[in-house]
């Protein structure tokens, strides 16, 4: 898995690609908490992920928490279908805000 | 009933992609189809996660996969050396609480036909059978 942070307007962007496994979760988590610790509104893109497994999807689920804590803007953007079928085992697609790439949340601001 | 591949790994989260690798080749060579596979890769993984994070909960020990080829059905088949693990302790969360956690048994559940500890030749650790039938072939347990 390959992790990086971009912004965009106000919103940090976390882009995540390749496998993210109970190995390399922990880094996508970090990042993803780093950003809204930072008090920063965040979208995570999975448009490059090939494989999510549920220490993944709970990266996922701590940074919806937090942002919902600290009243901050959180998204899924460009969610790939193995991502997407995942977060459908998990029940999760209708909990998550989930748009097709970072300029739809932007428009829909 | 065929032993088709074996792996053994450390039980360390670096090693799960090479487990992901065996079940899906196995899978797709048995002949199902591109999403099922998908779904066994990750019902297999998660299996494995939860040897690695409770079973041996981080001590060292071996994870041996068996994938074991029937007429009907593929079976997965993870050996561990941790503590032994009652089928009781499988605890799927409610899917309407909404925290981290505990998704993974019902991922395991939700793709596979039959979950079940076998027993041990020498009464230590655990084997766990995850078993997909064709499709027709199976029932939901």
């Amino acid at each position: 898995m390959t992790a990086e942070v971009k912004m965009e307007q106000d919103y940090a962007v976390v882009c995540l690609s390749g496998e993210i496994d109970l190995h390399s979760s922990p880094q996508g988590r970090k990042l993803i908490l780093a950003c809204l610790h930072d008090g920063r509104p965040t979208l995570v893109d999975l448009s490059a992920v090939s494989y999510i497994d549920s220490s993944g999807v709970a990266s996922l689920v701590e940074g919806f928490q937090l942002a919902r804590e600290r009243k901050l803007d959180f998204a899924l953007v460009g969610v790939s279908a193995a991502a997407l079928n995942v977060l459908k085992l998990a029940r999760l697609d209708k909990v998550f805000p989930i748009y097709a790439n970072v300029q739809a949340r932007l428009a829909a601001v | 009933m065929a032993v088709e591949q074996r792996l053994e790994v450390p039980a360390q989260p670096e090693h799960l992609h090479e487990i992901r690798e065996v079940v899906q080749r196995a899978a797709e060579a048995y002949g199902f189809d591109k999403d099922c596979v998908r779904d066994l890769v990750l019902a297999v993984n998660e299996a494995c996660m939860n040897v690695i994070q409770h079973g041996y909960a981080g001590r060292n020990g071996p994870i041996r996969l068996e994938v074991v080829s029937q007429p009907d059905a593929i079976e997965f088949r993870i050996r561990d050396e941790a503590a032994p693990v009652a089928m009781s302790a499988w605890k799927a969360r409610d899917l309407n609480d909404i925290r981290p956690g505990g998704l993974g048994v019902h991922f395991i559940r939700e793709i596979m036909d039959e979950v079940c500890y076998l027993p041990t030749p020498d009464n230590t650790g655990n084997l766990l059978s995850l078993k997909k039938y064709q499709i027709g072939q199976g029932m939901d347990v």
